[in-house]
């Protein structure tokens, strides 16, 4: 909205921070991004680390930039530790006296390493591996360590909502509980390493059973518009066609990382019927549409979503056509975050490759992720059940307080 | 899905509605011969908690009734003769199902035809009753609607329909009726005993009442009479019955639960009742609005000489408490809080100086004299229902003493129940919603405000303390012109402001990012009942797509339901919006004899009810919350908050 003044502010002002008006070099994608992949802090660069993480699980986008940005990082590998080395203790080690060689951000990223693992279920195993280690005596103290570990993975990306959300619940889940304060330490604490484990699997079962519940919705001859790359709406579609379901799936292209593209390979391994749209073609094809499908990167307390760019815009389409809207999310996503517009929501950037140089008085609009008010949405998938927009917070409500 | 619908015979006797969740699976088909076995199960089901949580108001509309004969003509494929026999009056079924050889005797017509006949046949058949009585009647009415009776009623119609063949079945219905015949006597005995017994109550109600409006009388009991008459039927009702141990708690603690009914001011007869108690003088009804003549009518400061005159009179009224009537009365005291914590202190102060008369309890008569307090102060001035909320939490306090301790401890846990309440639900919760709103505010926001809201004040300056920047628009309206006084209090801190009439909205709306209100008290549907003029404001923001947020604590949150501003409202003084003090010119109705007066009605509304749609966030102590988690915060706190 141009009379809003406030957005004006906030784009000055980030530009501000970022020293002076953007690089037009740096949203070019034949310029790689600062090779930080794998440092604990997370630098203040305009790529969010979350975006940096996704496409580092996605390798299938043939992005050259982000070829170059992996070799940038295994090249100097020396550097990186050496600059990384000191810093990767320091927020955690403040908590855990002796113990120094290990790191929640390591953890993490190992853990991140696996194709099929959530980022979020990560972060739980990580904090799992914290507990292990830990050389905590008292229950406080572990608790204490947890939350620092927690704070120090949220720090390390404070872009991605499920990476907080995830920690958050963790948290939340480990220490509420009162049968811990009667039993010994020891007990105490292999018990929360069961907890956290269990919590895992939890999290990690939960796209099953997403999928799962999903499969009422999928009717014989519908068409599916899916947008942005998505494992739980993978694994609904996936499951769909192997219970036989007849439908087809439109696909939108996900510029600039085309998640879309690798969606319809994905399909297409499964002999689903794909269709390519570009994104700009959603308002076009929305009439042959039967239903919408997309992830969530988090589901926010009004009940809507924090999605790819587009999703809103998908979502508006669908909704001014009568078309439901159905999200399929893992309840690790719910995230107490309350967006009351686009901007209320912390930027993650993102490099664009517009196959041509942009002239550097042109600006670019970086971010990579959207706000979809509730409104628009139909029903959400979870592994708590399938929800209406108005539950999550009923649920979070029930979680957090 | 589809081919479990096939296989299954779920459709035929398909739960709808009003079962409890937990009710034990019904046996699906073949319950022919297992027709005897649901009649022992129905007890035990009955007294089952899960069917305590039905409410007798849950009694389903004759359009369930008309579904289920529809569901069971067409599950059954009967002849034409008996279909129009299912349709017709109930008394033309009796014959049919006697058929059944459930050998239903003759007395037991003798009632009218509804109840006979929803005891005598399968108890399944109840639901037809929509009498609310004759549901409240039995107060574990969920045992009419327990599921596994319904089997047993639709075999019972097959049965019929092929009795020639299957006259061993009939035999085994008719053996199976003996202890249902046991059973429906008694229960008719008790319907019929019920009956007579609500004609009569309703009978007399009908004299007492005379004067007034029959709808009135018959669809809002009046407070006493009534329900003391009600008293005991329910009590002999529940004596006849064996199982009602369980359900008599539930009974009470739901009556406990509803809430008694509003005085409404068009009821003459109970409008002159109050004018007897009353020590204030009732202003003279006249020219009213018809469709607010049930709200309480203004009372100004005028009355208070004639208060103060009756100081001396009024000495079971602490004088605290008088105070706080006074300040109400003349409105110095205005604005949710301050009203509520005056009154909260009043109350302490009056607990502090309290003594236990001899041969009394505490508890009994604590209770009774806060009861006297609060309806002195709803005489100055109606209730706000936090306030309610604050009165309710004290009165359970009180209620809850234990019996152990002795008058100054007694005296001293109130009182420190009391700062605890004020301190944690009104002071505590402003921090919070404060440091909460604050995360919202953005440099370069311009914010709106109507009216004058202490919370949303506090926003503002701590926003502006954090050095945060942004410009503020106070919207006000005539006749109260809260907004200047927040206005020149933001003004002094610094901030810059905007102020404009209400009528400005729609042009500056433009400008605006945010919009803060405050309220009243929000409803469980969501729904904000605040100061007049709010449900405009965040209409007119929504359709400029601005945010609307409303700071409001957790105390101010209602179970009850409204939709609109008119069942419940507050009346102002009319003539405030008839005259504009100090400007000469604009007082045209200055001029008007009283003949033109009668035709002229005012209507000066405190209050108006904001439909959720429009709102986008709750600000509370709990957190940030969407409009449609307000029923969660009550259900899940509303205990804690009684108890604390």
């Amino acid at each position: 909205m141009w009379r809003r003044s406030a957005s004006f502010i906030l784009d000055r002002q980030q530009e501000q921070n970022d020293g002076g008006p953007p690089n037009p070099e740096s949203l070019f994608l034949s310029s790689p991004p600062p090779p930080m992949a794998d440092s604990l802090q997370n630098p203040k660069s305009n790529i969010s680390a979350y975006y940096q993480n996704r496409a580092a699980q996605h390798p299938v986008v043939t992005s050259d930039w982000l070829a170059q940005a992996q070799a940038a990082v295994s090249r100097n590998p020396d550097d990186d530790d050496s600059s990384g080395g000191d810093v990767r203790v320091a927020p955690t080690g403040g908590g855990k006296g002796g113990e120094k060689a290990f790191s929640v951000i390591g953890e993490f990223n190992s853990w991140r390493k696996q194709p099929d693992l959530a980022e979020a279920v990560a972060a739980i195993r990580a904090l799992a591996a914290v507990i292990r280690a830990s050389q905590a005596t008292t229950m406080m103290e572990l608790e204490i360590e947890i939350k620092k570990a927690s704070d120090s993975l949220k720090s390390w990306d404070t872009t991605s909502i499920s990476l907080t959300a995830g920690c958050d619940l963790f948290v939340r889940y480990v220490t509420r509980t009162s049968a811990l304060e009667y039993e010994d330490f020891n007990s105490a604490k292999s018990r929360l390493i069961e907890r956290a484990e269990k919590f895992g699997e939890i999290s990690c079962k939960a796209r099953r059973i997403i999928a799962m519940l999903s499969q009422d919705f999928i009717f014989d001859g519908c068409t599916i518009l899916v947008h942005g790359f998505s494992r739980v709406v993978l694994e609904v579609l996936m499951t769909a066609a192997q219970n036989k379901k007849l439908f087809r799936v439109f696909c939108t292209e996900g510029r600039p990382d085309r998640t879309g593209l690798r969606l319809s390979n994905e399909l297409a391994k499964l002999d689903v019927p794909v269709k390519l749209i570009i994104d700009s073609a959603v308002a076009y094809t929305m009439d042959e549409v039967d239903m919408v499908f997309v992830g969530a990167d988090g589901v926010v307390e009004s009940g809507g979503i924090i999605n790819m760019m587009g999703t809103y815009q998908i979502a508006l389409v669908a909704h001014s056509m009568n078309k439901p809207v159905y999200v399929a999310a893992e309840s690790y996503k719910f995230a107490r975050l309350y967006p009351l517009d686009q901007k209320d929501i912390g930027p993650a950037l993102r490099p664009i490759d517009f196959g041509v140089p942009i002239p550097s008085k042109v600006e670019v609009e970086t971010s990579a992720r959207d706000y979809t008010p509730p409104q628009y949405l139909t029903l959400l998938f979870t592994d708590l059940g399938v929800l209406t927009p108005s539950v999550v917070s009923d649920e979070l409500i029930q979680l957090y307080l | 899905m589809d081919a479990r619908r096939v296989t299954s015979a779920v459709p035929r006797v398909r739960q709808v509605g009003f079962f409890t969740p937990n009710a034990p699976p019904q046996q699906p088909g073949p319950t022919r011969s297992q027709s005897g076995p649901p009649i022992s199960n129905s007890p035990p089901l009955s007294g089952s908690p899960a069917s305590n949580s039905l409410s007798p108001v849950m009694i389903p509309p004759p359009r369930h009734l008309s579904d289920n004969l529809g569901r069971r003509t067409a599950a059954v494929p009967v002849p034409g003769r008996e279909n129009a026999g299912y349709h017709g009056t109930v008394g033309s079924y009796n014959p049919s199902e006697s058929v059944l050889g459930l050998e239903s005797p003759p007395p037991s017509r003798i009632g009218d035809g509804e109840f006979s006949e929803g005891t005598e046949s399968s108890l399944g058949w109840c639901r037809r009753s929509n009498s609310a009585k004759f549901a409240s009647s039995f107060p574990g009415g969920g045992f009419d609607l327990s599921p596994a009776k319904q089997p047993e009623s639709v075999a019972g119609v097959e049965a019929k329909n092929q009795l020639p063949e299957k006259s061993e079945l009939q035999k085994e219905q008719a053996s199976s009726s003996k202890p249902l015949k046991a059973k429906t006597t008694k229960a008719e005995r008790r319907a019929l005993q019920e009956s007579q017994r609500a004609a009569k109550a309703a009978s007399k109600a009908e004299a007492n009442k005379s004067g007034t409006p029959g709808g009135a009388a018959s669809s809002k009991p009046v407070k006493q009479p009534p329900q003391k008459k009600d008293g005991p039927p329910v009590a002999a009702s529940i004596a006849a019955s064996e199982r009602i141990g369980v359900d008599h708690p539930a009974e009470k603690e739901r009556k406990k639960d509803v809430p008694p009914p509003r005085m409404q001011f068009d009821d003459e007869s109970r409008v002159g009742k109050a004018k007897k108690r009353s020590v204030l003088n009732q202003p003279e009804t006249r020219n009213r609005v018809e469709l607010f003549r049930h709200l309480p009518p203004h009372k100004d400061g005028t009355q208070l000489p004639h208060l103060e005159s009756k100081f001396f009179e009024l000495h079971d009224k602490h004088p605290a408490v008088y105070k706080v009537g006074l300040q109400y009365l003349t409105g110095d005291l205005s604005g949710g809080n301050a009203r509520c914590i005056a009154m909260l202190q009043a109350f302490q102060q009056a607990i502090r100086d309290y003594s236990t008369p001899p041969q009394k309890t505490l508890i009994r008569d604590l209770t009774s004299k806060i009861g006297g307090f609060v309806s002195f102060l709803i005489e100055c001035r109606p209730l706000s229902m936090s306030m309610g909320n604050a009165i309710r939490f004290l009165k359970n306090r009180v209620t809850k003493l234990p019996l152990t301790l002795s008058e100054s401890e007694a005296k001293a846990a109130l009182c420190s129940d009391i700062d605890r309440f004020i301190n944690e639900k009104i002071v505590l919760a402003d921090q919070v919603i404060v440091r909460h709103a604050a995360t919202k505010i953005r440099d370069g926001d311009v914010l709106m405000t109507y009216g004058s809201s202490c919370v949303v004040e506090m926003i503002l300056l701590y926003a502006h303390e954090l050095g945060k920047q942004f410009r503020v628009v106070v919207v006000d309206s005539r006749p109260m012109l809260e907004g200047q006084k927040l206005l020149r209090r933001l003004v002094a801190k610094g901030l810059s402001c905007t102020y404009t009439q209400i009528n400005a909205i729609s042009y500056i709306m433009h400008e605006v990012t945010r919009v803060f209100l405050g309220a009243s008290s929000i409803l469980s549907n969501g729904t904000v009942y605040s100061r007049v003029g709010t449900a405009s404001v965040a209409m007119v923001a929504y359709a400029f797509h601005v945010p609307v947020l409303i700071c409001c604590e957790a105390y101010k949150f209602h179970e009850r339901v409204q939709l609109d501003s008119i069942c419940f409202n507050e009346l102002g003084d009319p003539d405030a919006i008839a005259k504009v003090p100090g400007s000469v010119d604009v007082s045209y109705l200055d001029s008007l004899t009283d003949k033109q007066k009668e035709n002229l009605e005012l209507l000066n509304l405190k209050y108006d009810a904001t439909p959720s749609d429009y709102i986008s966030m709750i600000v509370t102590d709990y957190g940030m919350i969407p409009p449609t988690s307000v029923p969660v915060i009550v259900r899940e706190y509303r205990k804690e908050y009684l108890l604390i």
